[in-house]
């Protein structure tokens, strides 16, 4: 028995649906499976033990259609931003887009002589959160979590959000 | 375990002229060859008792860019001289290593595969294709390896290359 659960016995709490939903929906973001390169590398320190992603609800789906983010943790060349089109595009709604690191943010080093590198991911898939470094650190990845985190509590079922 | 004057002294022997000269530089002093006989050169070399090349390290093509280039506004293209492959081979029994260059027309690269002699030039001979449009004769299997199947602005690698604008309606340039 936890202090909450000696506190509220039998009781009713009362919340607004957007907040309540907002809630649920933050707490538990789950992620494709999924990653590209270097950063790919930081995401997974990032899941496993010393920084723990799952603390924040995030646990790697191996399906895109169980999942509410991707991360897009890496250099997308030309030929994956079809996959990664599809990919996004096969998750349910509500869903949402961390983009990791230089090379998805903008091409990175990649930007003037990579023939093979899309320069951002944002020309194929709509982007929540830019998270810069290359790669960014494990806290900077949580930072940008919890950023979107921001964000979807703020979301309105009525009101569109931009 | 041979100098690269004795090895090139046996290929002569055998090969006469499609065995070209010995081209001396401070270092990875090179063999010219003929493109189109490459292939019976390499299985002599890793055939022959004396030589036993049984390693091929390392295949690249590369773009000399020694044609006369002609600059536009907005592109520079190549035309004439050649685009080479370099092979790098190591027996591993004599310690002994050599370096093989062929040279092919820009216009029309052509250079015998190699793929059927060490099974490791099968990828680094799609990859030359690939990136520099070098057209491997009888390999088994050359198709695109790092780009596109379906990519059509032409092979990065070489000097006089452009950007396409769009790929699938994604803008390409930054």
């Amino acid at each position: 028995m936890s202090f909450l659960d000696t506190q509220f016995n039998d009781n009713i709490i009362i919340a607004k649906v957007d907040d309540l939903f907002n809630w649920a929906r933050l707490s538990s973001l789950w992620q494709v499976g999924f990653g590209l390169a270097c950063c790919a590398i930081e995401m997974m320190a990032t899941s496993a033990s010393h920084y723990d992603f799952d603390r924040f609800g995030v646990i790697p789906r191996p399906s895109p259609r169980q999942s509410d983010i991707i991360i897009i943790s890496g250099t997308v060349t030309l030929k994956m931003a079809l996959r990664v089109k599809r990919l996004y595009e096969q998750m349910p709604d509500p869903k949402y887009v961390i983009s990791m690191g230089s090379c998805s943010n903008c091409g990175g080093p990649y930007w003037e002589h990579g023939y093979h590198v899309l320069k951002g991911v944002d020309r194929v898939i709509p982007v929540d959160v830019y998270v810069p470094g290359c790669p960014p650190r494990p806290e900077a990845l949580l930072e940008g979590l919890m950023k979107l985190q921001e964000k979807v509590r703020n979301e309105s079922m009525i009101k569109k959000s931009a | 375990m041979k100098s690269e004057e004795e090895i090139f002294n046996i290929l002569k022997e055998n090969f006469n002229d499609d065995v070209k000269e010995l081209v001396k530089q401070p270092v990875d002093r090179y063999i010219l060859c003929d493109p189109i006989k490459i292939n019976d050169i390499s299985l002599f070399l890793l055939s022959n008792k004396e030589l036993l090349f049984d390693s091929l390290m390392n295949l690249s093509g590369v773009d000399d860019a020694n044609g006369k280039s002609k600059a536009t506004e907005s592109i520079t293209t190549i035309e004439g001289g050649t685009l080479s492959v370099y092979y790098h081979l190591e027996s591993t029994k004599f310690r002994h290593k050599v370096v093989l260059r062929v040279s092919t027309p820009r216009e029309k690269p052509e250079a015998a595969s190699v793929a059927l002699v060490w099974r490791s030039a099968d990828w680094h001979e799609r990859e030359a294709f690939d990136l520099l449009g070098i057209n491997f004769l009888n390999h088994p299997d050359l198709r695109r390896i790092l780009m596109p199947y379906d990519w059509e602005a032409g092979y990065p690698l070489r000097k006089d290359y452009a950007n396409p604008e769009f790929y699938h309606g994604m803008k390409v340039p930054y």
